[in-house]
């Protein structure tokens, strides 16, 4: 029998594979962009230092994408990225983790991170649930949606992590769900040449613990869902706030120039070294 | 008056106390400095509160020429008093034997047994130097002078190394202007014993 | 990763002398054991150690980040040292407390870096300001699972800059976190600071072959960036790094290396000071400050022909079971003067038989040489 051997294999550490997604997981989509991503840009695995935190979305690279892989504590895997940045600025260090993870527990390094522009791809693999787990409301769930923890209904609101991170700071923010492949591609790629804090919130489905509660049963509905809700970032632009309920509003949503956290601390070592020597 | 402290096997527990913004913390580090310039050893502590002007501030020196052991040793030989509050708190922990110098324009002693010396520090750094804040450099000089606790050279040496550079000369002569004081005192005091 | 020019810059303090505080000391005692990246969180009574490092860091090409909590700041830290730095933090009781899960991380990765700990009054804010050694035990077992641990404790400023260099030693040898234990009251007083040559001052290297290790279980560091696709995760992992949660046999073969490495090597690790012990026969065990106090009263006592010896542990843990052992067969009583309400009497207990006599202080300030004397003619008379 022949082997099957996909273009992009050589990306992935085959001897584990297959991944201990569910079927219809968006994660797997969220890899397949990823690593079309790096291979339409030429750029060696050997340059890319993957950090991730715990959760579904945080198994996305790791251990699946043959590069260096650190598998992190819960949320705070940019804080171990910057880190890794820091010493290693020549890298892509990129940041794959979920909503719980980057939004809930690593909020508050998530937003300090983007302050500081810390140069590193961060992409939030939203899914509105803690999968891994169970099925637990997270920090996007929506309003009225019924978890495992709301059984009810979810009392709260959810938040809006892509415009946090803008507001934070960030060189590049842009939201995409894994229904727009080519764009998320497009956008991974934007990233992965940007210097600065770069994040993409993808929105992605979780048939099994989130999709089954709101009617979502499995990827396609989700994937039909994603298209009907889906308002581009110039059109949301007209639209009042009652219109946008319960839409995705998908694209860029800012970009900035500001100087890169590890390159301004170089910076500064040098002006540093410079003045202690009487240069 | 320093015969007390020419043992200097002996240790010899300074507290110099005042409101944040006197420089209280910078007299003992100096001071300490010069204990170990000395060739002695010598150990400093401060208070530390939220407040950094205006509250309540102390800083501890010990001087000695054996190993300091003794972190909160008991009772005071000198206390460098430069605030009326410093004063009252500080004054029941002097030993018998102990001795006070005061700003003189900021504490009233009041009727008090112990051996005191009051310099109008604060009025000095003003008229002379023109800056109130090296009245903490005067206090220090006079203290080492009346007492020989440390001495004048390496008192100038940390001096130097502890104030900006463009004001080096200024905190010299505030500290000789002190000294001298003290020194003069301290050989009266001698010259009535004998 | 040290570069010449921090070596040009750290020689330059070779022989000086500093009036320094001990937080100061530290900091340079990580400068030149060749640490180069600092994360950490303002608080008292460690943030000069972080002022000091900011400082000087980019003397030495190296890196400071304030983090927005102690839990980034460990985390960075990890990161840093798995790029190849040699990497620090330092906080008090309630960032420690936070940073207890990646210290755990820290283990599991076999990640060499260095936690200070300058103890403070507690439990939670106590007395913010005001010194304790009430971490020791947070310092063992603070983090979950079964794990060994490398904690050094110092009583001066000299030593705090001594025992730094030797924490970093420590940290590569083991690969394993090294907590260093600091007090609030050595950290915050100065007293004399003198530099070593710093020609004579060898550096274990990063993943270094360590001849006087006795264990063999010493697996090399694998860094990033390298180019080797190599996965480090905290999770229960095999010989090749891959995770692997569910075999008994996996996780436990792990955690005995894990604790095995450093058990095996406890005689190249345990450091102590001992005097006056040969016809001693009663014993004053002390750590950090209180040592200081333990000393003079000791010396006092002895000046009055009463038998009593000093025995300080300079290493915290691993923990000198068999000296104590040793001691408690030939003596009749030990004191324990510490700043907590026993945490050290507590362990010395459990490998003596004669009676271990607290002599506890809490409350901000440390013991006075009078207070010691007082328990020591105490206990003789």
């Amino acid at each position: 029998m022949r082997e099957y051997k996909h273009k992009l294999l050589g990306y992935l550490r085959r001897e584990i594979l297959p991944t201990t997604h569910c079927p219809g997981c968006g994660c797997g989509q969220v890899l397949n962009a990823f690593v079309n991503a790096i291979d339409d840009l030429e750029i060696d695995p050997k340059n890319i230092i993957s950090v991730t935190g715990i959760g579904c979305s945080s198994w996305i690279p790791s251990p699946y994408l043959k590069c260096d892989t650190l598998h992190t504590t819960h949320g705070r895997a940019v804080a171990f990225a910057t880190g890794v940045k820091v010493i290693r600025p020549q890298a892509n260090v990129v940041v794959i983790a979920g909503d719980g993870d980057l939004a809930g527990i690593g909020g508050n390094h998530l937003i300090h991170a983007a302050r500081r522009n810390v140069g590193l791809a961060v992409f939030l693999v939203n899914n509105y649930i803690y999968g891994m787990t169970g099925g637990q409301v997270s920090p996007t769930t929506p309003f009225g949606a019924v978890t495992t923890t709301t059984p009810y209904s979810n009392a709260e609101y959810p938040l809006n992590i892509a415009e946090v991170v803008a507001a934070a700071g960030a060189n590049y923010v842009a939201r995409w769900t894994t229904y727009h492949i080519r764009k998320l591609i497009a956008a991974m790629k934007e990233v992965l040449q940007k210097k600065g804090f770069s994040f993409i919130e993808i929105v992605s489905q979780c048939p099994v613990s989130y999709g089954r509660r709101v009617g979502l049963r499995d990827g396609v509905a989700f994937m039909e869902y994603f298209k009907k809700s889906s308002v581009g970032v110039g059109t949301a632009e007209n639209m009042s706030e009652e219109e946008l309920e319960g839409k995705i509003v998908v694209g860029k949503l800012v970009e900035r120039h500001r100087i890169e956290f590890t390159e301004s601390l170089r910076r500064i070592n040098e002006s540093c070294q410079k003045r202690a020597s009487g240069e | 008056m320093s015969d007390a402290f020419a043992d200097k096997t002996r240790s010899t527990n300074i507290r110099l106390a005042g409101f944040g913004g006197q420089g209280i913390v910078m007299a003992g580090y100096v001071l300490g400095h010069a204990g170990i310039l000395d060739g002695g050893n010598a150990l400093q502590t401060q208070s530390y509160g939220s407040e950094s002007r205006g509250g309540a501030c102390k800083s501890d020196v010990i001087i000695s020429e054996g190993e300091i052991l003794d972190l909160v040793p008991p009772g005071l030989d000198v206390l460098v008093a430069m605030s009326q509050p410093a004063l009252d708190k500080y004054l029941p922990n002097l030993k018998e034997d102990g001795i006070l110098v005061y700003d003189s324009d900021l504490v009233k002693p009041g009727d008090c047994t112990i051996r005191a010396l009051g310099l109008p520090a604060t009025d000095i750094a003003e008229k002379t130097f023109g800056r109130e804040v090296v009245a903490n450099v005067i206090m220090v000089g006079c203290m080492a002078g009346l007492t020989g606790v440390a001495s004048r050279n390496s008192l100038r040496a940390a001096i130097s190394e502890s104030v900006p550079p463009k004001t080096v000369d200024m905190n010299l002569a505030a500290f000789e202007e002190g000294f001298n004081r003290g020194a003069k005192q301290g050989r009266n005091a001698r010259e009535d014993k004998e | 990763m040290e570069t010449a020019r921090a070596r040009q810059y750290l020689s330059g303090l070779s022989g000086k002398m500093r009036f320094a505080l001990g937080d100061e000391a530290a900091a340079y005692g990580a400068l030149v054991g060749g640490c180069i990246f600092f994360a950490g969180y303002p608080i008292t009574p460690a943030s000069e150690v972080a002022e000091t490092m900011a400082q000087e860091l980019p003397h030495v090409d190296g890196y400071f980040v304030q983090f927005e909590d102690e839990i980034g700041s460990i985390a960075a830290v990890i990161g840093a040292a798995r790029a190849g730095a040699k990497a620090m933090t330092a906080t008090s009781g309630p960032g420690f407390s936070l940073m207890m899960e990646n210290i755990g991380y820290a283990i599991m990765t076999e990640t060499p870096c260095v936690v200070v700990d300058v103890q403070r009054s507690g439990p939670s804010t106590g007395q913010a300001t005001k010194p304790a050694q009430g971490d020791i035990l947070q310092a063992r077992w603070g983090t979950h699972g079964d794990h060994e641990m490398i904690a050094l404790a110092p009583n001066s400023v000299q030593e705090c800059f001594d025992l730094m260099i030797a924490c970093f030693d420590l940290s590569e040898r083991y690969r394993h976190p090294v907590i260093f234990l600091m007090d609030g009251e050595i950290g915050h007083l100065r007293e004399r600071l003198t530099f070593p040559n710093l020609a004579d001052v060898h550096l274990f290297p990063r993943g270094g072959f360590d001849p006087a290790d006795e264990s063999g279980l010493i697996k090399p560091v694998r860094e990033y960036g390298k180019g080797e696709a190599i996965h480090i995760t905290g999770s229960t992992h095999k010989e090749d790094g891959m995770r692997d949660v569910v075999s008994q046999d996996v996780h436990e073969s792990l955690i005995t290396r894990f604790y095995a490495k450093i058990d095996r090597n406890r005689k190249n690790i345990i450091r102590y000071e001992e005097r006056f012990m040969e016809d001693a026969e009663t014993v004053v065990v002390c750590f950090g400050a209180a040592s200081r106090a333990a000393l003079g009263a000791v010396k006092r006592a002895r000046n009055e022909g009463r038998k009593v010896g000093y025995f300080r542990l300079i290493t915290i843990w691993p923990f000198c079971q068999e000296k104590l052992a040793g001691i408690g067969r030939r003596i009749n009583k030990i004191l324990v003067p510490e700043m907590n309400l026993g945490q050290l009497a507590r362990e010395v207990e459990r490998f003596v038989s004669v009676p271990v006599v607290r002599v506890s202080k809490i409350g901000g300030v440390p013991h006075s040489v009078e207070e010691v004397y007082a328990a020591i003619v105490r206990e003789t008379s």
